[in-house]
């Protein structure tokens, strides 16, 4: 177990060669992204005069600009009063023992098996109903409804394995109810809001369906779906249709790979509640 | 507590009830007026032989997705799980797909499946050119081309949860198995596989339902093509609201997806607590 013998060597290389494999789309992406048009070699001979045009062509043509800045308005907004709605709701939740909390907490889990799907089409009307169809608020307000479910559950299920002293202590010293959990709880839920956070982020600056249906035909748009039109008219540039798919995906592997090991833990114990 | 009750009512359960409702309707979206139909969408739905093939479609690549999905990454998941050298550097490369948008994924994916596309033409190289195919236009490989996409996608994901449930095994359980003479097969069915059950059950039900919604891969890759050889439920919904205003078949096809996520998600959950016991 605890050394390095040639069974773990021999395991290090059979992951490394899969990982060549996995990787293989990877590398023809970078390959053809930094290539010149005009270049015709295969596919997968490196390049080696690599140039930045085709990502400025794309940024440019694909107005992606505009698209990643909308998207980012979405995300954060969505995310903030996620969390800001969602660790408040939970508190009561997870300490008041009452029945019409435990049935209030199912009814709220409840939502994480409908699919929304079964939402999207009826609240599409209610949105055009309200002129609110194309626009960016109807897509936060979407997330945050929808969102609720999941933040709710891991705030919960987290504060149930919180001891009560903590609170306890801050009602002997003359706290009330509203400054214990600003001053005592909330500090204590900062792991599980890193989780929240990823979480709800990346499906909310990855969603492809909703955007494509509330913001269709509009000039408001989101990075998934700018990159859909893009490709749509540029198809057979793949050289600059890759360096957009490049782009369009930088700020979240940015974040990715600046916090990975708190990203790996959320995604890897966030639903274990 | 209210805004969060607020947001969530208005968004999902409403709205949901209304889908419910207008499932048995003649609606077009387009109109406030609509009448009671019954069951009429449910029967146009098995009355119509693509809508059939889509449901067809939807299990196929559901079941697909989380079968293979998963064991890919619980063998990662083990892989990585031991002293190699590069295993945090591994751990990354597998799950960095998972955080990027499908949609750009599924247009990688798309140029490699072409048939002029690297795929086919690394096999041309090795001499293996009569595998060469016209992956996603050939009726009869394109669910499995999708699968693939997925899969590569979001194997990490998986590998991420039974690498946090393979934390929660005692080493010295392990190591004592070890030390006993139990060899690798042994210590993993009989050692640690009791404890992975948490991790099991919650990348069972994210691939299943995951599976069953599946809408961004296959709207890129195929758009339900070629023919309506890959349409899922997801696509023909998005088709009949949208491009043929039939919102009332569109949320009868979301019922019955709801009803086939939730009968699934609970078999696999009776499954899996009742193998737990055992």
């Amino acid at each position: 177990m605890n050394r390095y013998t040639w069974k773990t060597f021999t395991l290090e290389v059979a992951l490394i060669s899969f990982a060549a494999i996995f990787l293989f789309p990877i590398y023809i992406l970078i390959n053809l992204a930094i290539r010149k048009i005009t270049n015709l070699d295969t596919v997968y001979t490196p390049t080696t005069q690599p140039t930045l045009e085709n990502f400025k062509d794309s940024w440019i043509e694909g107005g992606l600009f505009g698209a990643v800045i909308n998207t980012s308005i979405v995300t954060v907004t969505s995310v903030v009063f996620i969390v800001l709605f969602a660790s408040f709701a939970s508190y009561p939740l997870a300490r008041i023992t009452s029945k019409w909390s435990k049935s209030l907490f199912f009814f709220v889990i409840g939502g994480l098996l409908i699919p929304y799907q079964l939402a999207l089409l009826p609240l599409y009307i209610t949105f055009r109903d309200l002129h609110l169809l194309g626009t960016l608020p109807s897509l936060i307000i979407f997330y945050i409804g929808r969102e609720m479910p999941l933040a709710i559950f891991l705030y919960t299920a987290f504060l149930r394995n919180i001891p009560r002293e903590y609170e306890e202590a801050a009602a002997i010293d003359g706290a009330g109810n509203v400054k214990t959990f600003t001053n005592v709880v909330l500090p204590l839920l900062r792991p599980i809001t890193g989780t929240v956070i990823i979480l709800t982020g990346v499906f909310v600056y990855n969603d492809f369906f909703t955007p494509l249906l509330y913001l269709s035909g509009t000039g408001n748009q989101t990075t998934t779906v700018a990159l859909a039109q893009f490709v749509q008219e540029y198809r057979s540039y793949w050289n600059l249709v890759f360096a957009g798919l490049i782009m369009a995906s930088t700020p979240i592997l940015i974040v990715f790979f600046a916090m990975q090991k708190t990203v790996i833990k959320g995604f890897g114990g966030g639903l274990k509640g | 507590m209210l805004p969060a009750l607020i947001f969530y009512i208005f968004v999902v359960i409403y709205p949901s009830f209304q889908g419910f409702k207008f499932a048995f309707t003649d609606w077009s979206g387009f109109t406030k007026e609509y009448n009671w139909a019954g069951l009429t969408q449910f029967r146009r739905v098995l009355e119509d032989s693509d809508t059939r093939g889509a449901l067809w479609h939807t299990f196929v690549i559901a079941i697909g997705v989380t079968i293979f999905q998963n064991l890919l990454g619980l063998l990662l998941a083990l892989g990585l799980f031991s002293k190699i050298k590069s295993r945090n550097l591994l751990r990354t490369l597998f799950f960095a797909p998972a955080v990027v948008a499908p949609v750009a994924t599924s247009y990688l994916w798309q140029y490699m499946y072409a048939p002029k596309g690297p795929i086919n033409s690394l096999l041309e190289t090795l001499g293996l050119e009569n595998l060469a195919q016209d992956w996603l236009g050939d009726p009869s490989t394109v669910l499995n081309s999708i699968i693939v996409v997925v899969i590569w996608q979001f194997a990490g994901y998986s590998m991420v949860i039974f690498l946090a449930g393979l934390e929660g095994v005692p080493k010295e359980l392990i190591e004592a198995a070890g030390i006993d003479g139990a060899n690798y097969i042994q210590r993993f069915w009989f050692v640690i596989r009791p404890f992975l059950y948490p991790a099991i059950t919650v990348t069972l039900m994210l691939s299943i339902i995951g599976g069953f919604k599946l809408f961004d891969q296959v709207f890129i890759l195929t758009g339900g093509g070629p023919g309506q050889a890959s349409q899922t439920i997801s696509t023909m919904m998005y088709r009949n609201a949208f491009l043929f205003g039939e919102f009332a078949f569109s949320t009868a096809l979301a019922v019955l997806l709801t009803v086939f996520v939730s009968i699934f998600s609970a078999i696999q959950y009776f499954l899996i607590t009742k193998i737990d016991k055992t």
